[in-house]
């Protein structure tokens, strides 16, 4: 077994007044990609918050890379080599869509370079003088959240909806990318509500119901749990 | 004589250098506000009192310290801009988590408080301060009489607009700040310490401010109410110009003052309302302003 690079555990946290996570258990092994499913609500994205610490308060343990970053403040949390991009992708609209690709720091050694970068994807390349990050169609900007990460030298990335409301093509080719991450040694934490885009891609699943882990499984073991993912899942 | 719409060229070239003038300094401020209120979302009220201290800076400097408007340029702004970083990390940062209402309140006081203070040290009357030597005199340009500190006001003043719009618009630092203002939450995720970027940020508005300030000394009387009375005018151009805009602020900062030079030549009796009426109308048509969004 490779190390593990994220462990979460009894994880509670609050925005404002509303208790969102009831204490959350999961680990993600090195290389891993681990999903995180669930209906809407059931705390999947509060939980890729919390580990970034944008959420009012929590509590418990978020252990990375050995390091305990409960009480850490978010800009020192993504130096241990987090890359995060959010559900709803967060591209600046002030800024040009390389500004946005070249923004996040350097969060550790061994980033992919831009030319790699445009590689993966092409659009943006043909896209990368545009004006207005904003400008850019949902998948291109999909994209772009995406592909910001990859410089930084961030090697556990965590995924929000990435393919929500995005084209049968352009999920695929997200799909594609996810596929050469995992071969370039990336750690990856899939929010994913697609369950036919997650299920070829992941090496374990985790099922969030009510803040928490309702269920665990490994890829393999897919096949047997079909009626118990159809009762959460509601698909 | 030459006239141009009727009127001699000399005194219209005269209000228009007034007006240059009088554009430069809204400039400096108004920039320094939109450069506080795109990050901060804070109406830094105790700007005017901070374009005062300024003044008081460079009067202190050469009064007491010996160190000439030179020096003042350069000191002043960093030692103004360092209370500011004080009154943010202090005062205005347990705010932001409130509504905007008390980060208006609490500027506003501290302006009160300031300005209380520096009329009750050194009276209402104003201090002179003489103008550096290296800039006394002035040309004759043949249609007007333009003197040297004038020239180099509205020069520098623009020098450092524009070196503002451009450390905002081409630099890392200012890809940090243009995104931090759109979504600071993200930007700090990324692994950038925005707090301190909003530190430093307040700090530098403040230092545009007190920049403003020396510039101003030798030209005004160094008074305590130098500012307030200036500062309200300074709100209707960042209004006009719309809200956190830096370019607005430099474009309508110099714009408005040579419209309200201009119309002290033509309408006299409109020049102290001129701005306000015109802050009015462009409320009514574009009320995010005229380089705001949305």
């Amino acid at each position: 077994m490779s190390e593990v690079v994220l462990n979460v555990s009894g994880l509670q946290a609050w925005y404002g007044e509303s208790h969102v996570l009831h204490g959350v258990d999961f680990a993600v092994r090195k290389g891993e990609v681990v999903t995180l499913l669930g209906r809407n609500g059931a705390g999947r994205t509060s939980t890729l918050r919390s580990i970034m610490g944008l959420v009012g308060r929590r509590t418990g343990s978020i252990v990375v890379n050995d390091v305990e970053t409960i009480g850490m403040a978010t800009h020192k949390i993504a130096h241990l080599g987090i890359g995060y991009c959010p559900e709803e992708r967060a591209i600046f609209s002030s800024l040009s869509v390389e500004e946005n690709l070249v923004l996040p720091p350097k969060v550790g050694e061994g980033g992919m370079s831009i030319d790699e970068i445009y590689e993966m994807f092409p659009n943006l390349r043909e896209r990368r003088n545009t004006a207005q990050g904003t400008k850019l169609s949902g998948g291109e900007q999909q994209m772009l959240a995406m592909a910001r990460i990859l410089r930084t030298g961030a090697h556990l990335l965590l995924l929000d909806e990435i393919t929500e409301g995005l084209a049968p093509v352009i999920v695929q080719a997200i799909g594609r990318v996810i596929v050469k991450l995992k071969e370039r040694g990336f750690t990856i934490v899939l929010v994913e509500q697609n369950f036919r885009f997650a299920a070829p891609l992941a090496d374990r699943h985790y099922v969030m119901e009510h803040g928490r882990i309702a269920e665990s499984f490994a890829a393999a073991e897919l096949p047997s749990k079909t009626a118990m993912l159809h009762e959460y899942l509601g698909v | 004589m030459d006239q141009i719409f009727g009127i001699p060229i000399n005194a219209f070239m005269g209000q228009l250098l007034i007006g240059l003038i009088n554009g430069s300094f809204y400039a400096l401020l108004s920039l320094g506000l939109a450069v506080i209120f795109g990050l901060l979302n804070i109406i830094n009220f105790t700007h005017g009192a901070q374009y005062m201290m300024g003044a008081f800076g460079a009067y202190f400097l050469l009064n007491k310290l010996g160190l000439n408007y030179w020096w003042a340029l350069f000191v002043v702004p960093i030692l103004v801009g360092a209370t500011g970083v004080v009154i943010e990390r202090f005062m205005l940062s347990k705010l932001y988590k409130l509504d905007h209402l008390y980060g208006l309140l609490l500027t506003f006081g501290l302006a009160l408080i300031i300005e209380g203070i520096f009329r009750n040290e050194f009276g209402s009357a104003g201090l002179p301060y003489s103008m550096p030597s290296q800039l006394e005199g002035g040309h004759n340009l043949g249609f007007m009489f333009l003197p040297n500190y004038r020239g180099w006001v509205i020069g520098a003043s623009l020098v450092v607009c524009i070196g503002t719009w451009l450390l905002i618009e081409k630099t890392k630092l200012g890809a940090y700040l243009r995104a931090a203002t759109e979504n600071p939450k993200m930007v700090e995720a990324f692994g950038v310490n925005v707090p301190r970027m909003i530190t430093l940020t307040y700090g530098f508005g403040v230092a545009l401010a007190a920049l403003a300030g020396v510039f101003a000394a030798p030209i005004y009387q160094v008074s305590p109410q130098m500012g307030s009375s200036l500062i309200i005018v300074v709100f209707a151009v960042v209004v006009i110009g719309g809200m956190g805009s830096i370019l607005g602020a430099v474009i309508t900062g110099f714009g408005l003052g040579i419209i309200e030079g201009l119309t002290k030549v033509f309408y006299p009796e409109a020049s102290n309302t001129v701005i306000f009426v015109i802050m009015a109308i462009v409320l009514m048509i574009r009320p995010q302003g005229l380089f705001g969004q949305r």
